[in-house]
């Protein structure tokens, strides 16, 4: 019986919008060592997009910070970490419904929860008001 | 990494923006920027948004789009959407832009509207 693959990176990158790219980049090669389709490649690279974005808008409101990610495979089962620790999100389930948005210039969709969740199998926001906010989504690949 | 940049084509008053590779939060920031500044000197009736070479496209986008679309409407004008593949479609229905904005395969198509 083949052995199941387990493997874990981590990325800690500036909180900068140039890095929204970097990330999901990244997170796309790691991502390929299980042999994903092209479709499940753009499913992650865009849940990733919207997490990352959304640290440096909402988290650190355009200014400095730190954004922490984590990536793990294990069998078939990719999972990531998005992390930043800046303003957090006052009422995550209201953050989530679609349309939703804190964005006051009408340039923001608020889809960016409903992409998340479109696109990965399951997608967990934890957040804490002044500490910052986490999300964990997680996607079989290629079943 | 390589700085996207926009291209903008004037057809009388038709403006045709030609969208990068990629179109996320950072380079939207630059397209609603210049397409703002564009609006506001020139007078237009219809915007084409034309994703022939968009590969990726996240939320982002959606909001810049269905801004122009308010812009557009409140003055009477029209926006399309061309050139869209299957990655970039599958976005924009999930987005709702389709409710808004007509979807043409060619550029010439849209322009003929």
């Amino acid at each position: 019986m083949e052995k199941e693959r387990r493997e874990e990176m981590k990325l800690e990158i500036e909180s900068l919008s140039e890095n929204e790219e970097f990330a999901r980049v990244v997170i796309a090669v790691f991502l390929s060592r299980l042999d994903p389709t092209l479709e499940e490649i753009d499913d992650v690279k865009t849940a990733v997009s919207e997490a990352v974005t959304n640290a440096v808008i909402h988290g650190y409101q355009n200014g400095p910070g730190t954004i922490y990610i984590k990536a793990g495979i294990e069998g078939r089962l990719f999972t990531i970490e998005i992390q930043d620790t800046g303003a957090g999100i006052p009422d995550v389930g209201k953050a989530m419904e679609p349309m939703y948005t804190s964005d006051t210039t009408g340039e923001r969709s608020g889809m960016g929860f409903s992409f998340m969740e479109a696109f990965m199998d399951e997608v967990e926001v934890t957040s804490a008001l002044g500490k910052g906010t986490t999300v964990t989504m997680k996607k079989r690949i290629g079943e | 990494m390589q700085q996207e940049t926009f291209t903008y084509e004037a057809r009388g008053e038709i403006l045709i923006i030609h969208l990068p590779k990629e179109l996320d939060h950072h380079n939207c920031r630059n397209l609603r920027y210049e397409t703002d500044l564009l609006l506001a000197e020139n007078y237009v009736n219809k915007v084409i948004f034309d994703f022939s070479d968009t590969e990726f496209m996240d939320s982002s986008g959606i909001g810049v789009l269905m801004n122009r679309c308010k812009q557009m409407s409140m003055s009477g004008g029209k926006v399309a959407v061309c050139g869209a593949g299957s990655r970039v479609k599958r976005i924009l229905t999930m987005g709702g832009v389709y409710h808004m904005v007509k979807n043409f395969d060619t550029k010439e198509a849209a322009i003929a509207d």
